[in-house]
């Protein structure tokens, strides 16, 4: 099991020269943008990690250049072990191959991940929004964006916060 | 109701017809089923055997819009589901009342973003609000009852929805 994790990290890091990193049998694979997708065919196809369990986006604002990394979960069932792997997008241009040639289930996590922080997938086969309305504007969950707290109607003010909600009826 | 609209004020006919018209809505108020999120668990459990719902008229639960009068909102509702929930209520026929149960319902309750309305009064009309996160099936009865004594109140000359 170990065996086998330890091959495959040790083939990836020698083909693309990727830096790795672990935590508590936690290994976690640094790749370029255009690494991604032949890294992942390659450990589909000779490694047997074949189901892309989770793909999701970190927003490191201030903190880190680039500004968003996008994260990708692989899982090998035969062996039962899980393999890390994290793309750095920058925010001037926000937009990375997609993944759905390699593992087609990650349709709506890349649905998702444009409708939330408008990271861009190129060859997509339908990026529109998952979770939020179809005409809201903005990206939620990056960092700068507020969270658009409202204030609270109570019976002694609500002539005063109705002109600030925009759906109120009253 | 448009007979009894029509004939106005007529002393002591109207009143006696009122209460007696009053008197069957409250007896046989259909709910929607209409549950959300958490608080449907609760609805769920008020109409279940042991804090039975059906003792006061609610034998069942519709699922079409069409064929109920009370639309509990219960659970928390989003920016995307808030136009269907209008529609929903749209499609009721007249006579028909909304229970905002539940601290999301009333007025955001823990979640004050972007994906959450702030309360259900925004888009409906809500005659009682019933507090808590969730409402017992207790305090979801005594909101039922609440509304029961609204509706002895109501005039049917004056019926506007």
């Amino acid at each position: 099991m170990e065996q086998h994790l330890n091959n495959a990290v040790e083939a990836i890091q020698q083909k693309f020269n990727a830096e790795s990193r672990s935590f508590r049998e936690q290994v976690t694979l640094h790749l370029n943008n255009d690494q991604i997708i032949p890294a992942c065919k390659m450990l589909r196809d000779e490694f047997s990690f074949n189901i892309l369990t989770d793909e999701t986006a970190v927003d490191y604002w201030g903190r880190k250049e680039p500004r968003f990394e996008i994260m990708y979960q692989l899982h090998c069932r035969e062996h039962d072990i899980r393999l890390f792997l994290r793309t750095g997008v920058s925010e001037e241009n926000p937009s990375l191959p997609s993944m759905t040639e390699v593992f087609p289930n990650a349709n709506w996590y890349e649905r998702e991940i444009w409708d939330l922080f408008g990271i861009k997938f190129e060859g997509h086969p339908d990026l529109r929004r998952l979770l939020l309305p179809k005409d809201w504007e903005g990206h939620p969950l990056r960092k700068d964006q507020a969270i658009k707290v409202e204030e609270t109607r109570f019976s002694f003010n609500y002539k005063e916060v109705d002109p600030g909600k925009p759906r109120a009826k009253r | 109701m448009g007979l009894e609209e029509k004939a106005g004020n007529l002393g002591f006919v109207t009143t006696t017809l009122e209460k007696v018209v009053n008197w069957s809505r409250t007896r046989a108020m259909w709910p929607l089923l209409s549950g959300l999120a958490c608080c449907a668990i609760e609805m769920m459990a008020a109409q279940s055997s042991h804090y039975d719902m059906s003792r006061f008229g609610m034998e069942l639960m519709r699922a079409s819009p069409r064929q109920s009068d009370l639309l509990i909102v219960a659970g928390r509702v989003t920016n995307k589901m808030a136009p269907v929930l209008v529609r929903l209520y749209d499609q009721m026929p007249v006579p028909k009342w909304v229970i905002a149960m539940g601290d999301c319902a009333s007025n955001g309750g823990i979640f004050n973003n972007y994906a959450i309305l702030q309360g259900v009064d925004e888009i409906l009309p809500v005659d009682v609000y019933v507090a808590g996160c969730p409402p017992r099936p207790e305090a979801l009865i005594n909101g039922i009852l609440v509304l029961h004594d609204k509706v002895q109140q109501e005039k049917i000359t004056e019926y506007s929805r």
